[in-house]
């Protein structure tokens, strides 16, 4: 523990004259689980972009096992897994197929790539379900497949983007659950979360943004007590922080998002 | 747990000291070309559904269409019979038809996060652009066996040389690959799939009727001509007509027709590598 593994300085990110990310700095050490939490529009998946090297920032660094996102992307492509907000599993492919598609697009050498997926499907619970088409699992069977997926090459640092969303809650702590084991084994986790409680059961710390910037950064009991009230919940720090009430505001957003994410409801079944 | 994280820093250990190795990667890029395609190919045999659904509209195009115009001779084709002329440009048709509607599933795939995961993890981009192309290629062969079918029932006078059969492979394989990659870019510039589709039936048309795929170039007015002879669809036609049909010949030769084709091929990949990445933005 204590070692660096990710650090962001005064990373920026504009869209011509909006500014999603407004010059923020922090590093995440080894084996954490660090939350990203704020309201739609805050920077968070904006941030997820860059570091995953989906988006070039407009100023400012980050590095990932001191690998630069923009120089050396592809080798930052190499240590990191992304599991995207939507269901990106291929509904088409069986659960097995999806995790043996990725083992070769990995290079996972093809001796130890049948042992992996069957310990990963082993271990995400979904042994049972391996060779049946991934559009006939539920919300929750499918996104512990995608972590499967995303951290079958034991990547170093492990992205989540809203993880939980649309889970009913015996899904969501079933995902809480192997998030936490994969983050004791020592995979770095950076997850972005809606969910206040989300963030209190599973992070080591937490940075709150609002509009671009960090309000607020530290383990959720340091929260509670830079408010002076160590009973409260994340909810009044995040209300102390940013203004807003979290709760008002509905997952998924405007509504090309919440079209997208019905439609994707109805292509998986 | 300590176990697991000695993994990991060897991991990180054996990343600095790699150099670059072109060998290596020109075989990893081939390898992970066809794993893209094999995902493909995998989707097609868990519903193949949509094969069958595709072989309609070529059958209509040479039941109906094909039956009158042989009968009336309309339109010179030579010492060739109507029939004859038409079933290679047919084939061209169906494989185009597979072929243009292909970018849309990048559009699905966009909103489903599937890019994403894609542009995050170490896989070449133009391996993903050139897997998905040659995917189309595979949709493209059983269009052609469906037109093989037909073309026998209608009595076409096809040429069953080994060679040329290989040939018709190679054609429509190349070019199922160039009509699937423009489709891509299509798709990588509207990003919606409304736009798309409205785009993608008038991109269609002109392409099948602006070629010599259903009647001589010769026919043509002067500005219509240029325009076909930019059509990479008149080279795959001319090369399908030699290689499918008994006595057929190739008017522009065959080095010109698979020249012409390569490198739009190649052209469209460079495009297509190039605007991808921005699917994610």
């Amino acid at each position: 523990m204590g070692k660096k593994i990710l650090e962001l300085k005064n990373l920026t990110k504009r869209f011509g004259e909006f500014t999603a990310v407004n010059s923020i700095s922090y590093s995440i050490n080894k084996g954490e689980i660090f939350g990203l939490v704020g309201p739609n529009g805050a920077g968070k998946t904006t941030t997820i972009k860059i570091l995953t090297t989906l988006l070039p920032a407009t100023s400012g660094e980050a590095n990932i096992g001191g690998y630069d996102v923009t120089r050396n992307a592809s080798k930052v492509r190499r240590i990191i897994g992304y599991v995207p907000q939507m269901l990106s599993a291929d509904g088409n492919l069986t659960g097995y197929e999806n995790l043996l598609v990725f083992a070769k697009l990995y290079d996972i050498p093809s001796k130890e790539r049948e042992q992996r997926i069957i310990d990963s499907l082993h271990f995400m619970g979904l042994s049972d379900s391996a060779g049946k088409l991934v559009k006939s699992y539920s919300g929750g069977m499918i996104r512990r497949l995608e972590i499967a997926q995303a951290v079958l090459h034991k990547p170093l640092v492990l992205f989540l983007d809203e993880p939980t969303v649309g889970l009913d809650p015996v899904a969501r702590e079933a995902v809480w659950e192997y998030v936490k084991v994969l983050a004791e084994r020592g995979t770095t986790v950076l997850m972005t979360t809606h969910y206040m409680e989300e963030a209190d059961a599973m992070c080591s710390r937490i940075a709150i943004m609002n509009k671009g910037n960090i309000a607020a950064i530290g383990s959720p009991m340091e929260l509670k007590a830079s408010i002076g009230d160590v009973d409260a919940n994340l909810n009044k720090v995040f209300e102390y922080y940013s203004g807003k009430s979290l709760e008002s505001e509905e997952p998924g957003g405007n509504f090309k998002d919440v079209s997208r994410t019905r439609r994707v409801a109805k292509r998986l079944g | 747990m300590s176990q697991e994280q000695g993994v990991l820093q060897k991991d990180l250990d054996r990343l600095q000291t790699e150099s670059f190795d072109p060998i290596k990667w020109i075989i990893s890029f081939i390898y992970k070309t066809f794993v893209i395609a094999e995902l493909e190919a995998r989707k097609l045999k868990h519903d193949p559904t949509e094969l069958l659904t595709r072989a309609a509209q070529p059958a209509l195009w040479m039941l109906v269409f094909g039956e009158v115009f042989t009968r009336v001779r309309a339109i010179p084709t030579g010492n060739m019979s109507y029939m004859d002329f038409m079933a290679p440009g047919i084939l061209a048709q169906s494989v185009l038809f597979v072929a243009i509607f292909y970018g849309i599933s990048i559009i699905w795939e966009r909103d489903l996060g599937i890019v994403h995961k894609f542009l995050a993890s170490p896989i070449p981009r133009a391996s993903i652009v050139l897997g998905k192309a040659l995917s189309a290629g595979i949709r493209a062969v059983s269009q052609a066996v469906i037109i093989y079918l037909l073309s026998l029932l209608l009595h076409v006078k096809l040429s069953w040389d080994p060679l040329n059969l290989l040939g018709i492979l190679f054609v429509i394989i190349i070019s199922a690959a160039l009509f699937s990659t423009f489709s891509l870019i299509v798709a990588c510039i509207v990003k919606t799939r409304e736009r798309f589709m409205g785009i993608g039936q008038v991109l269609t048309m002109p392409l099948f009727f602006a070629s010599n795929a259903i009647y001589p170039i010769a026919i043509m007015p002067g500005w219509l001509k240029a325009v076909a002879h930019f059509n990479p669809l008149t080279y795959e036609v001319d090369a399908l007509r030699s290689f499918m049909i008994n006595g057929g010949i190739s008017q522009y030769g065959l080095p010109f027709d698979f020249g012409a084709l390569l490198l739009s091929m190649v052209i469209l990949t460079v495009i297509a590598t190039i605007l991808y990445p921005s699917v994610a933005r």
